[in-house]
C-alpha cells in the first residue's frame, strides 16, 4: 500500500494505482476529466492530455517535484506522493489550452449533435475552457463514409481518443477499423465500406466520448433530454443483458449499455439487444436509470427529482443586521 | 370579548333635509361623470389605433428564415427544455437531397408547435435558440373560439417569405456584449 495526497486529500492505495483511479476512489471533486481513458478498456488512456496533473512531490524517497505536468491516466503513484489536481493553478491553465486544442477542429455543431446533453467534451469545455473561440482557421472537413446502417459517424466531431479502435481491437475479434493518417490529417476508418458487422460493434457508440459515432437508428429521432433512461433486462445468449432503455412516452428510442458514475459503460452489450430489441415488450423493465441532476436529461423528469444537497445554507448566509449597519 | 380593537359603534342618525332630497348628490354625482367626458382617454381604439410596444415587447412568436429564406429552426430542442410551461413540442427530420434551400442545416424541424396558453410569454425559448430562429414579436396572439386553435404550427409560426418580420431591433437590445 502507499498514501498518496491529491488536492491535499490523503488515500492509500496499492502499488501500481494510477493517479486517475486514486483520485477517482477519493471522489468525484478531486478527479481529473478523461477523455480517452476508459476502465473497461486495456492499454486505453495518453492520447487527449485532458488528465494532466501537476506532481509536487515525487515519492517519501525523492520529494522532488515532476519537471512537467504528467497524464494521471498513465502515471503510477508512488508512497508519499503529492499531486496538485484543481488547487493546481498551472493544471488549469493547461487543462484550458487542452480544451481549446480539442475544439479547434471540432465543429461545434451541438445543436443537430445526436450526442448533445451526454457529450462528455460539451461537460469538459463548460467546466474548464473558456467562452470564446480565438480559432480563425477553416476547420477539418471529410468526405463522409458510410460505416454501415446501424452506426453512424461524424468524423469532423471525432477528437481521435482511439476509444473506438480499443473496442473494435479487445471486445470483437477482428478489427476492421483504425486510425488512418497521422497529425492533424488523422481519421477514424473503415478499411472495407459497409463492414463493421460484429455482434459487439455497436458498443463503439457507448464509448465514443463525442458524437463521433452515434446511433442510426436513434438518428434525431429525439434529443436525448426529452427520453427517459429506464434500466432494464433480458435473458441474452452473447452478452449480459443488462441496457438502459430510453423511453419517449411508451415507445423505445434507443438501447444502450449502462454508464457508471464517469460516463463510461459498465458492461458491453451486443448488437441483437441494442438494435433489434426495441419493443417495451422484449424487455424486463427494472427502475429509472439514475441520472445526475445536474444533467439535462433530469430536466424535467420530476419522478426522479431529488433534493440537491449539496447546497449549502451557511455559505449564502443573508446580511445580518450588524452587516448591514457598517 | 373584542376582537379587534378596529370595532365601531353603528349609529343611526337623523338625515338633513338636504341629504333627505338626494338632489345634491346626484348633481355631485353627475358632474364627476361629466368632467371625465371631457378627459383624454386612456384607452385606444385597437384595431383602427395601435399602441407602440416597446422594441423588446414580447407577443405572438415566430420562426425566422435566413436571407436565402431558409429555415434556421434545427430542432434542437433548447428553447422546449428551457420553456418554463412545457409550451413547445417538435420533430426533427433529416434533410434529403434537394432540399437544401429549404432547410439551413441537415437536421429540421418537420413539426414544431406552441401552445399559446401554455405559453408564458417569458422569453426564455428566444434567449436558449443557438440557432437565432425563434424570436417573441410585438404582435398579439388573435382571439380564438377553440382551445385547440391556440396550438400554433409551422405554418403560423415560420415567416413567410413575402411577409418578413423584423427582428432587428429585438437583436439589438438582446446582443451579448463581449469584451
Ligand atoms: S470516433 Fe469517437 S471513440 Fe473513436 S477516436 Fe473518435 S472520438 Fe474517440
Ligand atoms: S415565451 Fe416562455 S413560455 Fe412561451 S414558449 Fe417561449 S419559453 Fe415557453
Ligand atoms: S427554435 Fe431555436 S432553440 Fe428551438 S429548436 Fe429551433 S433552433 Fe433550437
Amino acid at each position: 500500500m502507499a498514501k498518496v495526497t491529491i488536492d491535499g486529500i490523503e488515500i492509500e492505495v496499492p502499488e501500481g494505482t494510477t493517479i486517475l483511479q486514486a483520485a477517482r476512489l477519493i471522489g468525484p471533486e478531486v478527479a481529473p476529466p478523461a477523455m480517452c481513458y476508459h476502465s473497461k478498456l486495456k492499454t486505453s488512456g495518453g492520447y487527449c492530455r485532458t488528465c494532466l496533473v501537476e506532481v509536487t512531490k515525487g515519492s517519501e524517497k525523492d520529494p522532488r517535484p515532476m519537471p512537467k505536468l504528467v497524464p494521471s491516466c498513465r502515471t503510477t503513484i508512488m508512497d508519499g506522493m503529492e499531486v496538485g489536481n484543481k488547487s493546481s493553478a498551472k493544471v488549469v491553465e493547461a487543462r484550458k489550452g487542452v480544451v481549446e486544442f480539442l475544439l479547434l477542429n471540432h465543429p461545434l455543431d451541438c445543436p443537430i449533435c445526436d450526442q448533445a446533453g451526454e457529450c462528455h467534451l460539451q461537460d469538459l469545455s463548460y467546466e474548464n475552457g473558456t467562452a470564446k473561440t480565438r480559432t480563425d482557421f477553416e476547420r477539418r472537413t471529410f468526405n463522409k463514409i458510410d460505416i454501415g446502417s446501424k452506426i453512424q459517424l461524424h468524423m469532423t466531431r471525432c477528437i481521435l481518443c482511439y476509444r473506438c479502435v480499443k473496442v473494435a481491437d479487445q471486445i470483437t475479434d477482428k478489427r476492421i477499423h483504425g486510425v488512418l493518417n497521422r497529425g492533424e490529417a488523422s481519421e477514424i476508418s473503415t478499411y472495407i465500406e459497409n463492414v463493421v458487422e460484429n455482434d459487439f460493434s455497436g458498443n463503439v457508440i457507448d464509448v465514443c466520448p463525442v458524437g463521433a459515432l452515434t446511433d442510426k437508428t436513434f438518428r434525431f429521432k429525439s434529443r436525448v433530454w426529452f427520453t427517459k433512461p429506464m434500466q432494464a433486462h433480458r435473458d441474452c445468449d452473447k452478452c449480459t443483458g443488462k441496457v438502459n432503455l430510453w423511453f419517449k412516452g411508451e415507445e423505445v428510442l434507443r438501447v444502450t449499455g449502462r454508464k457508471d458514475q464517469w460516463g463510461e459503460v459498465e458492461e458491453f452489450i451486443c448488437n441483437t439487444c441494442r438494435f433489434d430489441k426495441k419493443k417495451t415488450s422484449d424487455w424486463t423493465v427494472e427502475k429509472p436509470a439514475p441520472i445526475n441532476h445536474h444533467s439535462v436529461i433530469s430536466a424535467n423528469h420530476y419522478e426522479v427529482f431529488v433534493k440537491p444537497t449539496e447546497f449549502k445554507l451557511n455559505v449564502v448566509k443573508p446580511l445580518s443586521i450588524e452587516e448591514k449597519a457598517n | 370579548m373584542q376582537l379587534t380593537n378596529r370595532a365601531q359603534q353603528v349609529v343611526q342618525k337623523e338625515m338633513t333635509l338636504a341629504e333627505r332630497l338626494y338632489l345634491p348628490a346626484i348633481f355631485a354625482g353627475l358632474s364627476i361623470t361629466i368632467k371625465h367626458l371631457f378627459k383624454k382617454k386612456a384607452t385606444l381604439k385597437y384595431p383602427e389605433v395601435k399602441r407602440e410596444f416597446a422594441p423588446v415587447y414580447r407577443g405572438q412568436h415566430v420562426l425566422k428564415r435566413d436571407a436565402e429564406g431558409r429555415e434556421n429552426c434545427t430542432a434542437c430542442g433548447l428553447c422546449a427544455v428551457s420553456c418554463p410551461a412545457e409550451a413547445i413540442t417538435m420533430d426533427a427530420a433529416e434533410r434529403k437531397a434537394g432540399e437544401e434551400h429549404l432547410y439551413r442545416e441537415e437536421k429540421y424541424a418537420a413539426k414544431y408547435e406552441i401552445n399559446m396558453l401554455r405559453c408564458i410569454y417569458c422569453g426564455l425559448c428566444e434567449e436558449a435558440c443557438p440557432k437565432d430562429a425563434i424570436y417573441l414579436t410585438d404582435r398579439i396572439v388573435a382571439s380564438e373560439f377553440t382551445r385547440g386553435k391556440f396550438v400554433y404550427g409551422k405554418d403560423v409560426l415560420v415567416e413567410k417569405m413575402d411577409d418578413r418580420i423584423d427582428v432587428s431591433q429585438r437583436k439589438k437590445h438582446y446582443s451579448i456584449v463581449n469584451n
